[in-house]
């Protein structure tokens, strides 16, 4: 039997459109109500059978201490890493920026090695971090001792471990930051520049202030949103250099997900846990695609 | 002279909006057909419906008599040139031209760069693609740019690529998509010429959809003015000139936009209005319609007056260039001969065939 | 003018500090890559080796699996590379320049998946990967990155940018819808292709949430997830090898980004969309 026009169009588009819109179905539609129904359950992963458990993995989350302190690690990394961040990936986009008129080769020098760690495995270089913050091989225990002030334990005093993670953060996103901020600073007409020099506004600090701190609001707005998601799912460093360590005083969401979840199992709960996670995200990313749409409406 | 290819009552819906309404055309074997109107009034539509890109919502199409609904547009074997020209940018002109036959002479699997060569005949058809894709371009002047890519090419040369590759596969029909509207004004005359020589030496039906009414005037032997999705008048260009059915193609049609006259303009028409064109219009003392000269434009053999009626319709008429023009504001009398009259019903628009 | 140069040296040495910092993990991972066992485990600050150890170089590429963990990581991250494409790419094109019912829907389910980070189906696609004993297999890597609503979302963007007037060309030339996406859609898409293509090969060569879950066979590890196999295995008394072993993992990557600065950039920049 011969199809129609019009059969042979649908089976076409069914064709062709089909087996992605199959596969996003299957690996990420289905698993997120997978997820979110197991988290109200006490599965384990192996058992036959499971109980309805109501809220409990969500209050056990909210009210054990340590499903307490992954909460405040990750919202007070977070709280870290994006002022200074996006500060100094400003700072940097700025400086480069301006260095480009007199200097361009330096200054294309230094955005390469700004941009390096962004291309580069971040577990290898947290290896090499590890080495670097050696208690007593490292360079900057080392030089700290050279300079005679005391040693510290970067990576396993409680107090200072999540400081230290929140610093390699920075580390690997100003480069990141820093391309985002030059393109909005490529996009900012330079006649404007000229009009506030015209208007008496010649100085370079009263020229951020009067141009370009207001051309690139939304690039900021921007630039916030997007480290604030990345560093939620913070995980490659917490699990290659402490395994949310020592006592959990490094403990974040994603890395108590892969451990409640993937290490002890507990199914139900490690599904909570992506819940809550999945909540703060979608709330950062539905931000962010405003602010997309702002930029957009600003140009 | 049988059809070549036939649209009967042919309706195009999207959505709510009704596109096309109960449209019949007929185009004969080796004619040359233009389509003929404002944007957006479904000339196309039609045309891409001919091609089978588009399908019809009511109605039938029909290509050498027979039903053609349920085929695509290669199976129906029409050539189509683009007004964007619609060259692939990542493949040579040579590509370009033979992509067509590639698609028709040799198998999936032939078509593989070099695996293809192994496959039994593949290299015959290259061949033959190879030689017929070389006297193509060479017809067409292409012959020194067949390594180049479209990015590389003037408007002209991407234009004769188009045609080129719609001539290379032997079609039963040409369908032209405003072609030339991309082309500065002195190529587009060429062009014109070029295209209505290739429609001679091919001898194909040529359908050739256009808003300009200068290139389908030149180039056709039957003009199709499609307004509103409907088909206004279908005829050769002399007679849509000379009878045009309606107000909107007497409007449409002819190089100066033709004046409308109502009772009282100096006229006795009662309750029609008169169509008058402007180069049938020109000064006589003896003239019956009287105006008030406001501007000239002098063109070199003709000089375009604007006037006003005393109603104060706006009113154009041709002087011959040699003729003394008066000091604007002056009474001019304007004299036209009786056959050049066009009356139409004043509600409906319809030619009146009782003109004087 | 005097005050224009001191500016210009104040920010040049702020910059300079600022990339001391960003290099200095770079540095130190090279420096003990080629020093001497002895060099190493020593308290004194030395970034220059003495002389050049280069069989920290050898020893992590010929007596340790990282060779093994390199064409893991390759067959991976061209695995997911191919599918991703492979799936993408049609369904961008029937999105952006064909009309089908349910069109919108499935627009509306590419940024819906947007939305979704992968940490969010890892259980469910770990417990139906254990049910079906997908577990520890290539598949089990690159399975589930295969729908990539970004990869979706980039190419209908571009293609929606194409006139359609192209794809009538082609269709009136008689190519199949399939051969026009593969002959022409795909060939002219190619500057978003090579932008997905870095941003898609960096996520998963950098990738160690999801190896860590789906493979606990040390032959299938891919770079990070065999960087520790190999760090927890020698207990830190082989730094000089594990070094060399960082350096060999992340100098792919590295170089292409030296060699195709923007390209690179443009590309990973891209995913700042993502969500």
């Amino acid at each position: 039997m011969r199809l129609s026009p019009d059969q042979r169009s649908a089976l076409t588009s069914l064709w062709l459109a089909g087996p992605a819109t199959l596969a996003m179905v299957v690996f990420i539609f289905l698993p997120v109500a997978i997820v979110a129904v197991l988290s109200f359950t006490d599965y384990q992963f192996g058992a036959s059978s499971f109980n309805w458990s109501g809220l409990d993995n969500y209050i056990k989350l909210f009210t054990s201490s340590i499903g307490q302190r992954a909460i405040t690690n990750t919202l007070l990394y977070v709280a870290i890493v994006i002022p200074f961040s996006v500060g100094f990936g400003l700072f940097v986009a700025i400086g480069l920026h301006q260095m480009s008129t007199w200097a361009p080769r330096l200054s294309n020098v230094m955005k390469t090695v700004y941009f390096l760690p962004v291309a580069a495995t971040l577990v290898a270089m947290s290896v090499a971090w590890q080495m670097v913050l050696h208690p007593s091989l490292g360079i900057v225990n080392q030089s700290l001792a050279a300079l005679g002030a005391a040693p510290q334990n970067w990576l396993s005093d409680r107090g200072l471990v999540l400081y230290t993670l929140a610093m390699i953060g920075i580390w690997q996103s100003i480069g990141y930051n820093m391309v985002l901020f030059l393109a909005g600073l490529a996009a900012i007409p330079s006649d404007l520049y000229d009009a506030a020099e015209v208007d008496g506004a010649g100085s370079g600090w009263s020229r951020f202030w009067t141009v370009t701190w207001p051309m690139l609001g939304p690039t900021t707005l921007f630039v916030m949103v997007v480290t604030a998601t990345n560093a939620f799912r913070v995980f490659e460093t917490v699990a290659t250099m402490t395994k949310g360590g020592p006592a959990f005083a490094s403990d974040t969401l994603v890395y108590a997900l892969y451990r409640e979840g993937f290490v002890y199992f507990k199914a139900g709960y490690a599904s909570a846990i992506t819940m809550v996670f999945f909540v703060f995200l979608l709330v950062l990313t539905l931000l962010q695609f405003r602010v997309v749409e702002k930029k957009v409406h600003y140009r | 002279m049988s059809n070549i290819l036939e649209l009967r009552d042919v309706t195009r819906v999207f959505g709510d909006r009704t596109v096309l309404d109960r449209v019949s055309i007929s185009i004969r074997q080796g004619s040359f057909t233009t389509l003929l109107g404002a944007s957006g009034c479904g000339k196309s539509t039609s045309l891409r419906i001919m091609a089978g890109l588009d399908r019809p919502s009511g109605g039938d199409v029909l290509l050498d008599g027979k039903t053609v609904s349920g085929l695509t547009a290669y199976e129906r074997n029409v050539a189509m040139v683009f007004q964007s020209y619609a060259l692939y940018p990542h493949l040579t002109v040579a590509q370009n031209i033979a992509l067509p036959l590639t698609m028709r002479h040799l198998s999936t699997l032939g078509r593989v760069p070099v695996l293809g060569s192994l496959v039994p005949g593949a290299s015959e058809a290259r061949r033959m693609i190879l030689a017929k894709v070389g006297e193509t371009a060479e017809a067409l002047g292409l012959g020194e740019l067949l390594d180049r890519k479209p990015g590389q090419l003037s408007g002209g040369q991407k234009q004769r690529v188009a045609l080129g590759r719609a001539l290379v596969r032997d079609p039963s029909l040409f369908l032209l998509d405003e072609p030339l509207s991309n082309l500065d004004a002195r190529l587009r005359v060429r062009m014109r010429s070029e295209i209505s020589a290739l429609h001679r030496r091919t001898g194909k039906a040529f359908i050739y959809v256009t808003h300009d009414q200068t290139e389908a005037m030149a180039m056709a032997d039957q003009i199709v003015v499609m307004i509103g999705g409907k088909v206004a008048q279908a005829g050769a260009p002399r007679e849509l000139y000379e009878r045009p059915a309606n107000r909107d193609v007497a409007a449409f049609v002819g190089h100066n936009a033709i004046n409308f006259l109502e009772q009282g303009d100096g006229i006795e028409i009662g309750n029609s209005v008169a169509g008058l064109r402007p180069e049938d219009l020109s000064p006589d003392t003896a003239g019956t319609l009287s105006a008030r000269l406001e501007s000239a434009e002098y063109l070199g053999s003709e000089i375009v007056l604007g006037l006003r009626s005393a109603k104060g319709t706006e009113i154009r008429a041709i002087a011959p260039g040699d003729y003394a023009v008066p000091a604007p504001g002056s009474e001019l009398r304007l004299g036209f001969s009786p056959r050049k009259l066009h009356l139409f019903d004043a509600t409906t628009g319809a030619r009146l065939e009782t003109a004087a | 003018m005097s005050r224009k140069i001191l500016g210009r040296s104040v920010q040049t040495l702020l910059l300079s500090v600022g990339a001391a910092f960003i290099l200095l993990p770079f540095v130190w991972m090279l420096s003990l890559s080629v020093k001497p066992r002895d060099e190493i485990f020593t308290t004194d600050v030395h970034f220059l080796p003495s002389r050049f150890e280069w069989s920290n170089f050898t020893f992590a590429l010929t007596e340790t699996d990282i060779p093994l963990f390199l064409w893991n990581g390759l067959v991976m991250v061209a695995g997911i590379l191919v599918f991703q494409i492979l799936f993408a790419v049609p369904c961008a094109y029937a999105l952006a320049q064909r009309q089908f019912a349910g069109r919108s829907l499935v627009f509306g389910l590419v940024l819906g998946a947007l939305l979704v980070p992968f940490h969010v189906t890892a259980i469910p696609i770990f417990l139906g990967f254990a049910q079906i004993g997908l577990l520890n297999t290539f598949w089990a890597l690159i399975i589930p990155f295969i729908p990539t609503a970004f990869g979706i979302f980039l190419f209908r963007q571009f293609f929606a940018q194409l006139p359609s007037d192209l794809f009538d060309a082609a269709r009136v030339d008689g190519m199949s819808e399939t051969s026009i996406v593969w002959r022409i859609a795909f060939p002219l898409a190619l500057p978003a292709a090579t932008a997905f293509a870095i941003f898609s090969v960096t996520a998963h060569w950098n990738d160690l949430f999801w190896p860590l879950i789906a493979t606990t066979d040390p032959g299938l590890a891919t770079p990070p997830r065999g960087i520790l196999y190999f760090r927890d295995q020698e207990s830190g008394d082989n730094v000089g090898p594990l070094m060399a072993a960082a350096v060999i993992t992340t100098a792919p990557l590295v170089i292409a980004f030296l060699l195709a600065q923007r390209k690179f950039i443009q590309g990973i920049a891209s995913g700042g969309l993502k969500g």
